[in-house]
């Protein structure tokens, strides 16, 4: 018995939205500032909804731990944004959008959702176009276009290699207007560390002023998280240093219910780990692998340089295996193989920790000027981390993770399974499935934070006119601050011996050896014995010097890895359960003869939503089952 | 393998923004060649934690040099001495076995010392709020190509745009000024057919704004060198051309040309 409310509309897949939207309660203009509305993170998804719900009147509190609003990791998106303009006359559509969407995700996101995602995509481009988002023009100065993985249609809008970052200052500018005009209130460094509820619904946050160590309440009638993926369970990830779970898995031990945790997505182009050191790794554009050829020496021994190994001594392995598509097979495709031949000892790189990416086949044919206009912002960043000149020497690559497609589960208004309180963007779990598609992210946490919200919002709200916020000294804020408080001194006062980087560094390790590309029963087992030790290791060892009162960021780190422990431990436990491959998720049990992922789409095709049972005790699983009326089941194949 | 180096830090610690600070020394033994500056940083860290002692405070976030998070004065230069570099991208390579590194804070009474190296660049947001984008609620726009841009014009639009706001700029400048910062915001917008109906109200409100925070420009060109995406000198110019005009143009005639 499922005990979830999707809350889908009734009627043909083209008119759910429209329905919606006529049957959601609404609340009146002159009633809407009577409202107060806390945004935590000021992302793509943050920065958009809280815009645009002062803009309707709301009264709006927005909070980021960042020292500004433009800071967020949205920033670092590099490749575009879809959106079914179809501009470029080549057959794209609402539907078609809406289809590959669905089928990207490998069969495991919600229909309603991902048709809405793709009919309000088209408001996105107008909306970033008029507050002077620079996308790409053609010489007419009309909107350019550019395909990318997983559609045969050109339907990205981008801005150089730096869409995220045009897409947010778009967002943030929206947001200073609303600032400037009075009616948003921002918090800059200042943390989440509690979502706090009266009589079952979220009614307010508490907070820690990183840079005073103050811990305080707000209340309010809403609380929208917006505070991105869990990528950094990982330790290395392409996400920026200070991404964290932390919104989410406070909400998450309140009520809220978390799904799919084990969907995580790799990506296959990054630059590897340089040594035990290694802080992030850095994402290459994917379009490399347009022109790159991808191979390993064929000796585990190799000792010679790229250039002095004969052909013969080559395996360019995705060739060889996938003839058809070869170097451009899925990223869960690619990332897999390459960690297969790093695993087998064929490794590049002073680790052996990578596998060539070589463009001396282009170089020769198009010459080294064509190569530098296509992908010379690259080769520069390649050379500036690694100190190696791609135009001589191959570069060196190896998948990372990069994106979460789970997260907290929300229903078709975005609200999580605590009333009042909101998922929106990559912290929520609705549109991506098992897989997300490339320039699908952007896409997300705008139309949540523009289009959605702001409609679906009001229907809570409108039933709750004249209610006050509860107030600030009500015992559940007061318990709420007294329990945060006691966690910052518990950090302080265990005077271990090791720091919060080293537990996070080998909690990252086991995530990655047995919840990364590759999932086995034995080894998902492991990961179940081993977190708990490492945790209750941390929770003994952790040194953490300097004190609550003062900018402190270990400490800020030792609540988020914190977090991250019992995030892994769920993540282990979803990969366990779920005896399927499907996207992000690989189980090695559930593979295709030709070594693909093999769906269960008779027993899997649910989201599994965990419900907290305190700390001591699982996680409860709930089954939402997804329905396919619009798009038929197939399996992949990139032979 | 790669190479290792030995360096001598002197780093400015500071307890808070009324605290005096100081420079301490530090030793950095067996740091790679392929670390970034902020690994490097890192590695101090953890040492200091290791011997019971308050790590070192520094901004960044990303890492991969689109935040603006990370700042620093590195041997006196913001961001280092690598050309179109932030810090984060800085790498260990770019420096020699045995040589002192001086570490500080950006510098300039606008950017505040919150703790160690980590400074209070707010006032930039502030500069932004004065009127740093284009006045258009959400659900107002048109569709996006029935407003035509010219690409030139949208193309320098673009180089303004890329700013990322870390103010190595202000850091840089003798006089701390924020003229790179705030004409790169109003290149951006000034240059598009989106930005023109509050051209000359936000060039006003922003530079009166910067004014009010920043010191005065005096043409030393700093700010463009140290700048980590290179941006124009030219949209400072453009900045002063447009302020001008802002003064002595009446708005509500400005359908007369």
């Amino acid at each position: 018995m499922t005990v979830l409310d999707s809350k889908i509309p009734e009627g043909p897949i083209g008119e759910k939205w429209e329905n919606h939207k006529f049957s959601v309660k609404l609340v009146n203009p002159n009633n809407k500032r009577r409202f107060e509305i806390i945004v935590i993170g000021t992302g793509l998804a943050g920065a958009s909804a809280a815009a645009s719900l002062s803009e309707l009147g709301y009264r709006v509190k927005v909070f980021t731990f960042h020292d500004s609003p433009r800071r967020a990791h949205s920033i670092a998106a590099q490749g575009g944004i879809n959106a079914a303009k179809n501009y470029t006359n080549d057959g794209d559509s609402v539907h078609r959008l809406f289809y590959d969407t669905v089928k990207g995700g490998d069969y495991r996101s919600r229909e309603a959702n991902v048709h809405r995602l793709a009919e309000v995509s088209v408001n996105i481009i107008d909306q970033a176009a008029a507050q002077g988002v620079p996308f790409a023009r053609e010489y007419g100065g009309l909107l350019d276009n550019r395909s990318f993985g997983g559609a045969q249609v050109s339907r990205t809008f981008y801005a150089r290699g730096q869409t995220g970052q045009q897409l947010l200052l778009g967002a943030y500018q929206a947001l200073a207007k609303q600032i400037a005009a009075g009616s948003v209130e921002l918090h800059t460094r200042t943390e989440l560390l509690d979502v706090v509820l009266k009589d079952g619904r979220a009614c307010g946050v508490v907070t820690r002023d990183l840079v005073s160590g103050e811990v305080r309440s707000h209340s309010s009638h809403a609380v929208v998280l917006a505070t991105g993926g869990y990528g950094n369970v990982y330790y290395l990830s392409t996400n920026a240093m200070a991404c964290n779970v932390t919104a989410a898995w406070r909400a998450h031990r309140k009520g809220a219910f978390f799904a799919n945790a084990c969907y995580t997505q790799i990506h296959p182009t990054c630059i590897p780990a340089s040594d035990e050191f290694q802080s992030k790794l850095t994402l290459m554009s994917e379009s490399l692998r347009n022109d790159g050829r991808i191979w390993v020496p064929e000796a585990f021994d190799e000792a010679r340089p790229p250039d002095q190994i004969p052909e013969s001594d080559r395996d360019y392995y995705l060739e060889r295996k996938y003839p058809a598509f070869g170097n451009l097979v899925p990223r869960d495709v690619a990332s897999r193989n390459s960690k297969t031949v790093v695993d087998q000892g064929k490794g590049v790189g002073p680790i052996k920790n990578g596998v060539y990416l070589d463009f001396s086949a282009v170089l020769e044919r198009d010459g080294e000027d064509d190569v530098r206009s296509k992908y010379g912002n690259l080769f520069d960043m390649y050379e500036r981390i690694t100190g190696e000149n791609p135009y001589k020497v191959p570069m060196r690559i190896y998948p990372a993770t990069h994106y979460t497609m789970g997260g907290v589960w929300v229903d078709y208004n975005l609200m999580t399974t605590i009333p009042g309180c909101y998922a929106i963007g990559e912290a929520n779990f609705s549109d991506h499935g098992a897989n997300r598609l490339g320039a699908s992210a952007l896409m997300q946490g705008l139309a949540d934070g523009y289009f959605v919200l702001p409609y679906t919002i009001g229907d809570d709200l409108a039933g709750r006119l004249g209610e006050a916020p509860v107030s600030t000294d009500d015992p559940v804020f007061v318990e709420a601050e007294a329990a945060v408080k006691s966690q910052v001194d518990r950090f302080l006062s265990i005077g271990g011996t090791r720091s919060v980087d080293w537990f996070h560094r080998e909690l990252g390790k086991i995530v990655w050896d047995y919840i990364g590309m590759e999932r086995t029963k034995e080894g998902l087992e492991k990961a179940l014995s081993e977190i708990p030790a490492l945790e209750e290791e941390f929770w003994k060892d952790l040194r953490l010097p300097g004190s609550a009162a003062t900018l402190n960021s270990g400490l800020e780190k030792a609540g988020r890895v914190a977090d991250f422990f019992e995030l892994a431990k769920l993540m282990a436990r979803d990969a366990l359960d779920r005896e399927e491959s499907c996207g992000g998720h690989f189980r090695a049990e559930h593979q295709t003869e030709e070594g693909e992922a093999k769906r269960d789409d008779e027993n899997f095709a649910h989201v599994a939503a965990w419900e907290w049972n305190g700390s001591g005790s699982v996680q409860t699983r709930h089954k939402e089952e997804l329905t396919f009326e619009n798009v038929a089941l197939t399996q992949r194949s990139y032979k | 393998m790669s190479t290792e180096l030995n360096l001598t830090l002197q780093i400015w610690r500071q307890d808070g923004p009324h605290d005096d600070g100081h420079f301490e020394t530090y030793s950095a033994a067996g740091i790679s060649e392929d670390m970034s500056f902020l690994e490097m940083l890192d590695i101090v860290n953890e040492g200091l934690i290791q011997d019971g002692k308050v790590p070192i405070e520094f901004d960044h976030d990303c890492r991969e040099g689109i935040c603006g998070t990370c700042s620093l004065m590195i041997n006196g230069q913001a961001h280092g001495q690598e050309k179109a570099t932030t810090t984060c991208q800085l790498h260990m390579r770019k420096f020699n076995d045995g040589e002192t590194i001086v570490v500080e804070p950006f510098r300039a009474r606008a950017f505040p010392v919150v703790r160690d190296l980590v400074v209070d660049r707010s006032a930039f947001d502030r500069i932004i709020e004065a009127g740093g984008y284009i006045s258009v609620n959400t659900g107002a726009a048109s569709d996006a190509n029935l407003t035509p841009v010219p690409k030139e014009a949208s193309d320098t639009s673009f180089d303004a745009a890329a700013c990322i706001g870390c103010g190595a700029c202000v850091a840089a400048c003798p006089n701390s000024a924020a003229q790179l910062f705030t004409s790169a915001k109003l290149g951006h917008l000034n240059l598009i057919p989106q930005g023109q109906s509050q051209r000359f109200e936000r060039t006003e409100s922003m530079v009166e704004t910067m004014e009010s925070f920043f010191g005065s420009c005096t043409n030393h060109g700093e700010c463009h060198e140290a700048c980590p995406k290179e941006i124009s000198l030219d949209f400072i110019a453009f900045m002063n051309r447009d302020y001008v005009k802002a003064k002595v143009k009446n708005r509500k005639l400005a359908g007369q040309t």
